[in-house]
């Protein structure tokens, strides 16, 4: 038997490997984790394109092209959710998040590495589908940047809320009414299909209480130019509902909520 | 010189529940300490609360001197803990779990010291397999390995040979002897009595919540032993431990 003598370390943060770790646990599965999300979005694009071919949005843009962001940031959206309340339902019912729990990793560590790797996850399915859409009608990319930065906070809201949800769902279908119930209808209703100004005034007003309608509608202003209201209130917006909901995630994890009993 | 392990007047409660009621111990370091107990006496509520899974409703706990809520890194960092269950994440091998375990707490380029503990636990011919296709056996070593991948000085194992055959508990308890005797403070659960009278130096008993015995084995043995009644045979830790635990100690 070899030497097991105790002997000083140098210690840096865990971050990076929780990171890792988390990337690494979608990537072995990335069958289930990428490609099923990029079929979802292809088969939404060719059975909505073909029914609605011809039609115009925004009196230039074709109904195809106008889709496609869409498809994007939704997939986007629900990637990121996924990923982060998924891993943490999955260890917490399995036990093995005790051994992130026993590392010295402070809540700030812990949110940074789930929400970033949700980020990652939301953004390669995000570029499969684009990649794979773009195919059927190539959008333009009027402002690249406004892209990136809708993708990044829209795709971080969504990696908090997973967060929250898998902190607080004590069973898978706790996790799932949380899904189908606020997650997916906020997204299907958030204009991912539809411009809100061909809705009635009612559920046009509706939709400007969605947080997930300005998400899309600043990222599509990134492709075309043109969206229902100004990028930069959409910014705003979003900004602070990233804000509302990292300090949610946040405090939940250093309270130890369900976590730490 | 800190205590490896320090605990003043630690209590929790869940609901109706007093889990642990004014608990104070101090573990010396390089001892191999026994906490022995009941199913239901607050043996894993304390485990928990020095490894920072539960937090105590009242009272201080450090390990080698480092409060585990005010200064939890140092303290996480001194601290190793095998768990009672066989808990494993099933998406990566024995050898990536001890990867990121290492990662976890900011260890860089600790391979070698992670292939030194995969061999030392019988791990080497697994170390490349999916821990979904482990016997419970080796689960249960890598529990151990995970808990040793930091190098820590305080090693606490909770019920490590809780349903595993008799050639692995033996195996592990002469690698847990030797990580002893390289200066590991060691402390204890098991509901095998005889394991902790060959092992620990000293044992602590728990029963609802509350310390009733304290002391060296030899001491409880001689002291204890007293009260068996039939005068034959030779005391032992479990009679000593059904005197103390059924009220008849001497």
């Amino acid at each position: 038997m070899k030497n097991l003598k105790i002997l000083p370390l140098e210690y840096g943060s865990g971050f990076p490997t929780l990171l890792r770790k988390e990337v690494k646990r979608f990537y072995k599965v990335a069958f289930q984790t990428v490609a099923a999300p990029v079929l979802t979005a292809i088969l939404y694009l060719m059975i909505f394109g073909h029914v609605l071919e011809g039609k115009e949005v925004y009196g230039r843009i074709s109904y195809t092209a106008f889709l496609i962001p869409g498809l994007v940031m939704m997939s986007v959206l629900q990637n990121a959710f996924a990923n982060t309340s998924s891993s943490l339902i999955q260890s917490k019912i399995t036990g093995n998040l005790v051994f992130v729990l026993l590392a010295p990793l402070s809540h700030l560590e812990f949110y940074g590495a789930y929400v970033l790797a949700a980020v990652f996850r939301g953004v390669v399915v995000g570029l499969g589908v684009f990649l794979v859409t773009a195919w059927y009608a190539l959008p333009a990319l009027e402002y690249p940047l406004w892209i990136v930065t809708f993708v990044f906070l829209g795709a971080a809201i969504l990696g908090s809320l997973g967060l929250i949800a898998g902190i607080w769902a004590d069973k898978y279908d706790q996790l799932a009414a949380f899904q189908n119930f606020f997650i997916m209808p906020a997204t299907m209703l958030s204009g991912v299909f539809y411009s809100i100004h061909s809705l009635p005034p009612t559920w046009q007003a509706v939709s400007h209480f969605n947080p997930f309608f300005y998400m899309i509608d600043g990222f599509r202003y990134g492709f075309f130019g043109v969206s229902d209201i100004s990028p930069w209130n959409s910014l705003a917006i979003v900004a602070c509902f990233l804000i509302l909901v990292s300090a949610i995630a946040l405090r939940l994890l250093q309270k130890g909520y369900k976590l730490r009993h | 010189m800190h205590a490896a392990i320090s605990i003043q007047n630690i209590s929790k409660r869940y609901g109706a529940l007093q889990a642990l009621d004014n608990v104070s111990l101090a573990i010396k370091p390089g001892e191999f300490f026994g906490l022995l107990g009941p199913n239901g006496a607050g043996k894993t509520t304390l485990i928990s609360i020095l490894a920072g899974l539960v937090c105590a409703d009242q009272g201080q706990a450090a390990i080698m001197g480092a409060n585990v809520q005010s200064d939890f890194r140092q303290a996480r960092r001194m601290l190793g803990v095998v768990p009672q269950e066989l808990v494993f994440d099933p998406f990566f091998t024995v050898r990536e779990t001890l990867q990121f375990q290492s990662g976890y707490f900011g260890i860089k380029n600790n391979d070698a010291w992670i292939d030194e503990v995969i061999a030392n636990l019988d791990l080497t011919s697994k170390a490349d397999s999916n821990m979904r296709s482990l016997s419970g056996g080796m689960k249960r070593r890598v529990l151990v390995a995970q808990a040793l991948v930091h190098r820590p000085p305080v090693i606490i194992l909770d019920e490590p040979t809780a349903g595993v055959d008799v050639e692995l508990r033996q195996s592990l308890w002469q690698f847990i002897s030797r990580l002893n005797q390289d200066g590991h403070t060691i402390v204890l659960t098991t509901h095998y009595l005889e394991e902790a009278e060959a092992l620990c130096q000293r044992i602590a008993m728990l029963k609802q919540g509350k310390i009733v015995a304290l002391d060296t084995t030899a001491n409880l043995l001689s002291q204890y032993g007293s009260a068996k009644k039939d005068g034959e045979g030779k005391t032992d830790l479990e009679d000593v431990f059904v005197n103390i635990m059924s009220g008849n100690a001497v």
